[in-house]
């Protein structure tokens, strides 16, 4: 089986909880790391040690090198037009309040209108509030419908002379449905109108290729696809990254210094201000390798299984409601599945599955708006990574129904 | 619930350690305490007000009282039945009792059953929220 050989690369899915092994099934939260993610962290901070883009000196050389061969890696998995438009940040939340703070900057003014969704979770609602307050602009909400799918019929009723950009979700951390980003994109374009995706999700479960979708930003976060916490990406089309300000002044992020006037430095170290975590931005590399090895017919049917037959228990369970709900092919649903049981507490089911050695997210999902949309104080939610096997799903489905019986 | 209020504060504590020394499995513990949710007597929904949540749960408790002759009765509910088991394991222990008994406890029973550390540390910070406000609610009734 490919997933064993999976499984393998994954240490930390050999441990075991409360004596049991471990069934992870929080990777919407983090995914784990691959050995070569480890493997590459531990060597540039055993042998390559030292402050990138600045010494001359041989270890300040290979931690550039390293650095930079992951800029490269994130260029081709994105498909990029440039290696310059990729700008690493510490996440998704750091590229979103980076482009809200100076696409605001630039182009927003008093009165003027920002698009949200319904579907995304605080990191890109709360970025796009806080710009809106200081330059007194309008922030605007395309809501979803019952089924968890967005209401893009609404949207040209939603866009205005006065939009000047829209933020919105590849794949909803809480619903887990493909959203059709590049119709969004095409119809906000129409109107003259950029749009970001965030990717967090989105770049973990899809083939994305940034030329294509004609995005004007994508952001995702490394740790959520297997590289080390604290990494993430803005891709961002040449003509906006050079129009707007930069976001924080230090470090390498300059041309010349004086006291009267500083200049900026070119794409993308324009945006990459201080000593950036090079350490763990290298690890992207590996991991983004380890993301290409899983295009395998029989892992992507074997995942594909998995995800129809939880999809089937949850929607054909009377106790149970599923958030995000397939309307056409189960192809537009990702292995996550946000639900609530009738006259259940969530964190009483995640708190007795964790001693089944499952770990499940249970809560707001960073996500109060979507809770609020279907009248629900929390969720429960299982999201799953190639690593996952049916086993551990029929496990699960196992314990979730001993769990509700000890509750109910 | 075995607890007696014939015991003093001590004895009924140990007994609940004892009790709870029972069960090997946290899983048997947790039907422990759900039980205790479910053995709760009803909490009035018009009493579900703001000022008796306690602040620093995850979930919902609220926790309302009254004093009778010179002892506190409490009463309490969560809309998560772990929770609920908890507090109904700390009301089993202190309601009924004067605030120079509650005051007397040094609450360690929670550690000793390992409560605290095998709750998510926001359970074990609702739980803290749950006994500072028991001994709040005695202080104030000296």
């Amino acid at each position: 089986m490919v997933v064993n050989e999976i499984r393998k690369q994954f240490p930390a899915l050999s441990r075991k909880v409360y004596g049991k092994d471990l069934v992870y099934f929080d990777n919407a939260a983090t995914s784990h790391r691959t050995q070569s993610v480890i493997d590459e962290w531990n060597r540039i901070s055993a042998e390559s040690n030292a402050n990138i883009h600045r010494a001359v000196h041989r270890l300040a050389d290979e931690a550039t090198q390293a650095y930079e061969q992951a800029r490269d890696a994130v260029q081709a998995f994105l498909n990029a037009e440039s290696r310059q438009e990729i700008v690493f940040t510490s996440g998704t939340t750091a590229a979103v309040n980076l482009v809200a703070f100076c696409f605001g900057e630039a182009y927003v003014k008093e009165g003027d209108q920002v698009i949200v969704t319904e579907a995304e979770h605080h990191s890109n609602i709360v970025p796009w509030q806080m710009m809106c307050n200081r330059k007194g602009a309008v922030l605007k909400v395309l809501p979803v419908d019952d089924t968890g799918h967005l209401m893009v019929e609404n949207l040209e009723e939603i866009l205005s002379d006065r939009t000047r950009i829209m933020a919105v979700t590849h794949i909803s951390n809480v619903l887990g449905l493909i959203n059709p980003v590049e119709d969004i994109i095409r119809k906000c374009h129409e109107r003259g109108v950029p749009v970001l995706v965030d990717g967090a999700q989105g770049a973990v479960h899809c083939k994305v290729d940034v030329q294509k979708m004609d995005c004007d930003f994508y952001v995702f976060s490394g740790h959520k696809l297997y590289a080390a916490t604290g990494t993430g990406v803005l891709y961002g089309k040449r003509k906006w990254l050079e129009s707007m300000p930069p976001y924080m002044g230090g470090g390498e992020m300059v041309g010349t210094v004086t006291f009267a006037e500083t200049t900026y430095a070119p794409l993308p170290m324009k945006y990459e201000a201080g000593t950036q975590n090079f350490a763990s931005a290298a690890t992207l590399k590996p991991a983004l390798e380890f993301i290409n090895s899983l295009n395998d017919n029989e892992l992507i049917n074997y995942m594909d299984k998995i995800r129809d037959y939880l999809l089937d228990v949850f929607m054909n369970d009377e106790r149970i409601d599923l958030y995000g709900v397939p309307r056409g092919t189960n192809k537009e649903k990702i292995p996550l599945f946000s639900f609530t049981v009738k006259g259940v507490h969530h964190e009483d089911l995640a708190l007795i599955l964790d001693k089944m050695g499952i770990a499940v997210r249970s809560g707001q999902m960073c996500a109060e708006p979507v809770m609020d949309r279907f009248g629900v104080t929390g969720m429960l939610r299982v999201s799953l990574a190639p690593y996952n096997t049916m086993e551990e799903a029929e496990y699960f489905v196992k314990c979730l129904n001993k769990a509700i019986d000890m509750l109910i | 619930m075995t607890i007696v209020k014939e015991m003093t504060l001590i004895e009924a504590e140990n007994a609940i350690v004892e009790e709870f020394s029972m069960y090997d499995e946290w899983l048997d513990k947790y039907e422990y305490l759900i039980e205790l949710g479910k053995s709760l007597k009803d909490f009035p929904e018009e009493s579900k007000t703001d000022d008796k949540l306690i602040k620093g749960c995850q979930s919902r408790v609220w926790l309302d009282y009254k004093v009778e002759d010179g002892r506190i009765i409490f009463n309490a509910d969560s809309d998560a039945i772990i929770t609920k088991g908890i507090i109904s394991l700390l009301i089993g222990l202190y309601s009924g009792r004067t605030p120079q008994e509650i005051l007397s406890s040094d609450f360690s029973v929670v550690e000793k059953i390992g409560l605290k550390e095998n709750l998510s540390p926001t359970r074990a910070n609702g739980l803290v929220s749950m006994i500072a406000k028991i001994r709040e609610i005695a202080g104030n009734n000296m």
